[in-house]
């Protein structure tokens, strides 16, 4: 956020009250919005002559002091992160080995990868999910697992090329010195530089994963939204959707909250951390191009969640 | 072959809805997303976390949840509108944040050296960022803006699920209809879905290709 400072002078007296004016009136927007909503959902409202209790009635939550509830809630839980964990496992396995013949030298294994890392990118999971329910007719949880592996597997495989090809060609023109083999290199020197590099946009892609396991829901997984807000919510009636919503909401925002925490942590680390390398390498006997895709790489490792998402 | 050409209205009229739900809920989410960006760099700090925490929640909610709350939780809650609006909404709060932070990264990446020299030159916040600044984010901002549509167009997909009949629902229901020929209907939409990610990430790599070179 380097640029905010730059756009407007450090404020003196006169500026300083318009940014406090400025605060007070949005903040009381701010406010009045979400107090006007909170009284929405307060309200009691009437439907087909029955007045129901407001939103925040008591007799709206009371289930969740039922533990058997909670236990419910917690399978649901754990239906999607036993999902997401071995998807997440299958697409980083998926994603070096495709992010590896992809940038193959030869051209038979190289072009036939592209065409379909091309294909699996251009298509929604949702449809690949169909697909293998319906083709493969796996089950729900092979379904999403397959279709997430395969999805994310060709987005983390490409960011890892990325990262391969921003590698100094110097890294491999030494390695290949030492007499190593075009595979050796590429195992034991580039690769694991490509991987600390692209770790921060992999973390960030296992976010959106886990996201994605909740695509579940359309295809007949019980995962957290099917469990709590289909069986759940048609098991103890109508009245309680509003608040399996909301423990679903905060559910999902705590776990994402805390990868993306994860993702940008890593970010911080590997940029401080390459900040040296860069700073060492030759910039005249670099590789033109290879520094601008280096550059272009760190500029979306600064930012996780630009690149590759959704 | 004769009973897969005899679906092709159905497609088309599927296909029409994805790119309806594409171009509305883009158009409006690149209006909602330039508001936010714009309230996360101004000089108010209030705006500016609030900018900021409207980002957080939006992008680690799954779509799948926001498509639940508009369709199931919206209605409970007495709002009377019809499904493709509810998708729509769903749609456009989603992508917003991405959008979002396509722009911001764009502005991030201007040298600071312009918004300095703008300054220096005696131009105001407003005049730095519409003069200075933002035409220069604008060329960098395109690529990623079209990855985010990408996304977008694979996004409505979930759509499908909310009832509103657009291509996924279609091939649902056409699979569901037409049993011996699941494999071809299935091609058929991939196909379809690749009519439209593929040329626009063609542009996005071209265009990325032209304006890094430039700069």
């Amino acid at each position: 956020m380097s640029a905010t400072s730059v756009l407007f002078d450090a404020p003196g007296p006169r500026a300083r009250r318009a940014s406090l004016i400025g605060s007070v009136v949005s903040l009381t927007a701010i406010t009045a919005g979400a107090a006007w909503i909170i009284w929405i959902l307060a309200a009691p409202r009437v439907s087909g002559g029955i007045t129901l209790p407001g939103m925040f009635d008591a007799s709206r939550w009371d289930i969740l002091t039922d533990p058997q509830v909670w236990g419910f809630i917690g399978t649901g839980v754990a239906a999607t992160l036993q999902a997401a964990a071995v998807a997440a496992a299958g697409a980083v396995a998926l994603g070096v080995v495709l992010s590896l013949l992809r940038s193959s030298r030869l051209p038979w294994v190289r072009i036939p990868t592209a065409i379909l890392l091309e294909f699996f990118r251009g298509m929604p999971v949702l449809l690949m999910m169909l697909f293998i329910l319906l083709v493969a007719s796996t089950g729900a949880f092979w379904a999403v697992v397959l279709a997430l592996i395969v999805y994310n597997g060709t987005l983390i495989g490409e960011a890892l090329r990325a990262g391969l090809a921003a590698l100094p060609r110097g890294q491999r023109e030494a390695a290949l010195s030492l007499g190593m083999r075009e595979f050796q290199s590429k195992l034991l020197v580039e690769f694991p530089q490509a991987l600390r590099q692209m770790l921060p946009i992999i973390v960030a892609q296992l976010v959106v994963l886990l996201k994605d396991t909740s695509l579940g829901y359309i295809v007949g997984y019980n995962e957290i939204i099917r469990s709590n807000m289909n069986n759940l919510a048609s098991f103890f009636g109508n009245r309680y959707l509003f608040t399996l919503f909301v423990v679903t909401l905060v559910i999902y925002l705590t776990i994402n909250l805390l990868l993306s925490w994860l993702a940008r942590w890593l970010s911080w680390r590997t940029a401080s951390g390459s900040g040296t390398v860069a700073a060492g390498a030759d910039p005249g006997t670099a590789d033109p191009t290879s520094a601008i895709r280096l550059v272009q790489a760190a500029s979306t490792a600064q930012h996780p969640g630009t690149g590759t998402h959704l | 072959m004769t009973q897969l050409w005899s679906l092709m209205p159905e497609f088309w009229g599927g296909l029409r809805m994805t790119v309806l739900l594409l171009a509305v809920s883009g158009g409006l989410s690149l209006v909602l997303g330039t508001v936010i960006t714009a309230l996360r760099i101004s000089p108010v700090p209030v705006l500016r976390w609030f900018a900021a925490i409207w980002t957080e929640v939006a992008r680690n909610t799954p779509l799948t949840l926001v498509f639940f709350f508009t369709a199931f939780v919206l209605p409970m809650l007495g709002v009377r509108a019809p499904f493709l609006l509810l998708a729509l909404v769903a749609l456009t709060y989603y992508t917003s944040p991405f959008v979002a932070e396509a722009l911001r990264s764009g502005i991030n990446g201007v040298p600071v050296g312009q918004a300095e020299a703008a300054r220096s030159i005696g131009l105001g916040f407003g005049q730095t960022v519409t003069l200075v600044v933002l035409p220069q984010a604008f060329r960098m901002t395109i690529p990623p803006l079209i990855n985010v549509y990408i996304a977008l167009t694979k996004n409505t997909s979930v759509a499908g699920g909310f009832f509103v009949v657009e291509m996924f629902a279609t091939t649902r229901q056409l699979v569901n209809d037409n049993g011996n020929i699941v494999l071809p209907l299935l091609l058929v939409a991939a196909a379809l879905y690749l009519v439209v990610t593929v040329p626009l990430g063609f542009a996005a790599v071209q265009l990325e290709k032209r304006w890094v070179v430039s700069r």
